[in-house]
């Protein structure tokens, strides 16, 4: 499958990149080379560090000022030596030709500004035109990429809109002059499933509209999977391997990207069915080239050669170009990553099934500031309903997964079971005994039992403070050591989640993501809680880590016995880890299953399209239907009746705007509040499963 | 906190950053030679006594800067025979005690107050940011002198912990004057730092107040409460030659800066022109020393951060 010259829109070759760090030249990109074609979309994937967006700043002639493209780079474009232009040519190719969609669309809007004015803005800048024909034209554009009612979201500031719609704006702006090349820097990282597959899709259907060629960068294989043509593996700034998509997916023969695919927990997949398997090790840090395989010290398959002499990019003739010394024993079957699968664990715990906690009817609700009009008119704005009557059971050794979209009010639930939050109203009993509502009011006791591991590692530990002390502190706090015994039980705890003791002497700085996500697991386990509270504890990692972290919290359940309720919005990740799963969606729970049962009909359709949207790993099954739309109803004004009618795609008319659904039983303590009775669900769901397996 | 020898590295990197810049070498140099006085100007002044009038009243400054000559009486002698340059290096003494220990207890009790305000929030920090708004609302001049004129008019026993007050009046007004500068920008530091999930972290584990502030946020606000400090550092300077000069700081016949200035203006001038000029410019100096170190220090703060 090669493509003309004349359909070659971009090609890059030796493209060196370094950044100057304490007075050296440090090379981020090493030899990088792609040729992209008119219309095709070009995934660039890798884990934070690995140059990806360097590249892309490259590409735009954007990079920051201690960086440089070193000599016998080339990069042609349309023809065009890139390099040589100078500032004015490359801003007439930036107004029109080569358009970049960035990844925090919030941060790249002009924030006093309205929408509309930015968005005539860059028209006027990119081809010319103003006046009615530039808002006729922005019209026209705000309408291709689905925003709904474009006369009113012109007239909005950046922040009245939702991140979704924000990156729509963003992807108009881009697309209206008719790029040649456009560059998606991870466009919808931070976005919900359910927005980033309706984004996933605009993209799609926009790129076949037009000629456009596509470079795509993300950390997510799974997008990649559902929108790229052709993929190009990063690690840190070298190319891995290169191929067409459907060959990489399922054909891979780099250890570095059959290790990613292998650490990717698959929708449905169970801990008790398969461990994942991690890459050991963490992505390296920017330094001088070596003469290794960069990823030599994290390879299941290293060996002497690999830590001695760098392999070549060897450009197969199929087109798939691969740096391996071994890719040929991995084509040919001779090697396999190790599948532990003997190490999926059976629960030691799960006979006693003893009640853990209880939580019935459980309310968070914040007051909003009245206005001057609410004042003069002596009423009082609704108040946000973060938690609307949450009724749930956990048994002792227990995990129970918490689902839904951002908004949804998982966190909070989560704060107000740890007592970070008072609770407006409802109960909460732990092993039958009431518990009181903040931290504070908390016997030492009860703020044992309950412990937390927070989203974001870079602030979970003090960053003044060592592993030791971290660890130590609630040993001596909650479990009232003297320090002698706390020291040995702080190294034990290390041990425990694979750090090696002198770890202990280390500060959170010289630590990496996934190491101080393993730091505050101790901790949290450390005053031997009965629960512990999982707030997305790995969404913030790289991929090749959140394996083994994934990995490392099933192992520590089945050891300690320890529930979990583990929130999260990544579904895989959720199943993965879960006994049961209950989905969230506007302050009230609207399933609850068992793993077994949650991924197969009858499901609650709002857990059907959280389903849907979910981006799997492979090219060959592609999300085509988007079912939700993007805009999660305002927890202030939640609309009547069943609270999902406004986006629900299996509405069954009246009856869902009116009343409130029931609880349906659909059997070993699988329970849906939904109207639509469970046979006819699960007649429904079956049949459009059956009509997409067949497409 | 950061262990004995991790904290020495982590200063003597800010001291390394502190002096790559130029202009803040040159400040914090100039700072070190005048806390180099402040310490061994006993030993340092030729006459060690600054009220000895055993000189030739009204002597020309001897200093020769061409030769580096300095001669009998360098700066000269005013108009009651005193030495100059001795009472210049002598009067370092008393501006870094009173605005060093004065800005040190206005960080004391300012980043006390700001971490609590800041960690608490609530009715607790909203009436006490009003009585620091209040506070900032007027001139600091103006209250300095109206405290200044307050105490010293009011009679104590020779010897009574109240006496010892009123005589180190200047100190005291320049920890009043600063606490609610001090408290805001610990405050605003800590908003910021106790959202941060290692609080959360310590309130799950049921810490107390005292060890959430001092233990888990202070240390991370030490960084914006040091750059405060060497900023307060410079203008408390200012206002303790601003008062001696205004005479209500030291009082005569002591070698004070600002007094001297003040003792030497006027008709005076004409006389003894150096009496006023050296002091002035001594005060001069070193305020601009001190805040081109802590234009340095805010950036080698900034940079480690």
């Amino acid at each position: 499958m090669m493509t003309p010259a004349s359909d070659l829109l971009l090609e890059i070759e030796d493209l060196t990149l370094s950044y100057r760090i304490d007075k050296r030249w440090i090379p981020a990109v090493r030899n990088f080379q792609l040729k992209l074609a008119r219309g095709q979309v070009y995934g660039l994937v890798g884990e934070s560090g690995s140059g990806k967006s360097t590249i892309a700043m490259a590409l735009m002639r954007f990079l920051s000022g201690n960086g440089r493209v070193e000599s016998g780079a080339k990069m042609r474009f349309a023809g065009e030596d890139l390099l040589g232009k100078s500032a004015a040519e490359m801003r007439a190719i930036w107004a029109k030709r080569i358009k970049l969609v960035p990844q925090n669309a919030g941060a790249a809007l002009n924030p006093s500004m309205r929408v509309g004015p930015q968005v005539l803005e860059s028209i006027r800048a990119a081809i010319g035109i103003d006046g009615v024909e530039a808002e006729r034209a922005m019209m026209r554009m705000f309408h291709d990429v689905n925003l709904i009612d474009p006369e009113k979201v012109a007239r909005r500031y950046p922040h009245e809109l939702s991140g979704g719609m924000q990156q729509r704006v963003m992807i108009a702006m881009a697309l209206v002059s008719n790029p040649e090349l456009l560059i998606l820097d991870e466009p919808t990282t931070g976005l919900d499933v359910t927005t980033e597959a309706v984004i996933l899709d605009l993209i799609r259907q926009l790129i076949a509209e037009r000629d456009t060629g596509v470079l795509y960068i993300t950390h997510n294989l799974g997008v990649v999977a559902q929108l790229c043509e052709r993929v190009t593996v990063l690690y840190a700034g070298e190319i891995m391997e290169d191929d067409r998509a459907d060959d990489l997916f399922h054909q891979a023969w780099h250890p570095y990207t059959l290790g990613l695919l292998g650490s990717l927990p698959r929708p449905g997949q169970n801990k008790r069915d398969a461990l994942l398997h991690p890459i050991d090790g963490n992505p390296p840090a920017l330094k001088d080239s070596s003469h290794a395989c960069a990823f030599a010290e994290r390879c299941a398959f290293a060996e002497d050669i690999c830590r001695d002499v760098k392999p070549p990019l060897e450009s197969l003739p199929d087109g798939r170009a691969i740096r391996c010394h071994r890719w040929r024993e991995i084509r040919d079957g001779e090697l396999h990553l190790v599948a532990d699968d003997s190490a999926a664990a059976e629960p030691a715990h799960e006979g006693r099934a003893q009640s853990l906690m209880r939580v019935a009817d459980l309310t968070k609700h914040f007051t909003v500031g009245r206005s001057l009009a609410d004042v003069l008119s002596h009423s009082a704005p609704p108040p946000i309903r973060a938690v609307d009557g949450v009724d749930l059971a956990l048994n002792a050794g227990q995990a129970l997964g918490l689902v839904g979209e951002s908004g949804s009010g998982k966190t909070t639930l989560a704060r107000l079971i740890v007592g970070l939050q008072e609770r407006t109203g409802g109960k909460l009993e732990l092993l039958g005994m009431d518990i009181r509502n903040s931290v504070r009011e908390r016997s030492p006791d009860v703020l044992a039992k309950i412990q937390m591991v927070f989203q974001n590692p870079q602030n979970a530990l003090n960053p003044y403070m060592s592993v030791r002390d971290a660890i130590r502190r609630p040993l001596i706090k909650l479990r009232g050591m003297n320090p002698g015994d706390a020291d040995a039980e702080a190294l034990a705890l290390l041990r425990s989640v694979n750090l090696r003791a002198d770890y202990a002497d280390r500060f959170p700085g010289e630590l990496s993501g996934g190491e101080k996500q393993r730091v505050a697991i101790a901790r949290a386990f450390a005053s031997d809680p009965d629960l512990i509270i999982c707030d997305e504890p790995v969404s913030a990692l790289d991929v090749s880590v959140q394996a083994a972290v994934l990995n490392l919290l099933a192992r520590l359940q089945d050891q300690n016995g320890t529930a979990y309720l583990f929130i999260s919005h990544d579904l895989a990740a959720v199943g993965y880890l879960a006994d049961t799963i209950a989905v969230m969606y506007l302050g009230q729970l609207f399933e609850v299953a068992g793993r077994e049962d949650l991924f197969q009909p009858p499901f609650h359709p709002y857990t059907e399209a959280l389903f849907a949207a979910i981006p799997v790993a492979d090219p060959r099954h592609r999300v085509e239907a988007t079912l939700l739309s993007d805009a999660l109803p305002s927890a202030q004004y939640i609309p009547g009746g069943c609270r999902f009618h406004t986006r629900c795609p299996r509405a069954i008319g009246p009856i869902c705007e009116e009343e409130e659904p029931p609880w349906r039983d659909a059997g070993a303590g699988h329970v849906i509040r939904c109207h639509i009775p469970i046979e006819e669900l699960t007649e429904a769901q079956t049949k459009s499963a059956a009509g997409a397996a067949m497409d | 906190m950061l262990p004995i020898g991790q904290r020495i590295t982590a200063s003597l990197q800010m001291i390394k950053a502190l002096l790559r810049q130029p202009a803040s070498a040159l400040g914090t140099l100039i700072a070190a030679f005048f806390l180099f006085l402040a310490l061994f100007g006993g030993q340092l002044a030729p006459y060690p006594n600054p009220n000895d009038q055993s000189h030739n009243a009204r002597v020309s400054p001897t200093l020769d800067i061409g030769s580096l000559q300095f001669g009998e009486h360098p700066f000269g002698t005013d108009r009651l025979g005193r030495d100059v340059y001795s009472r210049v290096i002598l009067g370092a003494s008393s501006i870094f005690r009173i605005a060093g220990l004065g800005t040190l207890f206005s960080v004391l009790i300012g980043s006390a107050l700001g971490l609590l305000m800041g960690y608490r929030g609530g009715m607790f920090d909203e009436i006490t940011g009003r009585v620091i708004d209040a506070l900032m609302a007027i001139p600091a001049l103006l209250l300095a002198l109206v405290m200044v004129g307050i105490i010293r008019n009011m009679d104590f026993d020779i010897g009574s912990w109240q006496a010892e007050l009123s005589n180190n009046v200047v100190l005291l007004v320049i920890a009043v004057l600063y606490v609610p500068v001090v408290a805001r920008v610990a405050r605003s530091a800590t908003l910021d730092i106790k959202t941060r999930e290692f609080v959360e972290a310590a309130e799950i584990r049921g810490e107390t107040t005292a060890y959430i502030l001092f233990r888990e946020i202070l240390p991370s606000v030490i960084p914006a409460l040091v750059v405060e400090a060497s900023l307060r550092f410079s203008y408390a300077i200012f206002l303790v030659a601003s008062l001696g000069f205004l005479g209500f700081g030291a009082r005569p016949p002591s070698p004070d800066w600002g007094l001297m200035v003040n003792e030497n203006r006027g008709g005076y001038y004409q006389l003894t022109p150096w009496a006023l000029e050296f002091p002035a410019l001594a005060i001069a100096i070193l305020v601009i020393a001190v805040n081109l170190m802590s234009d340095g220090i805010r950036r080698a703060v900034q940079k480690s951060a």
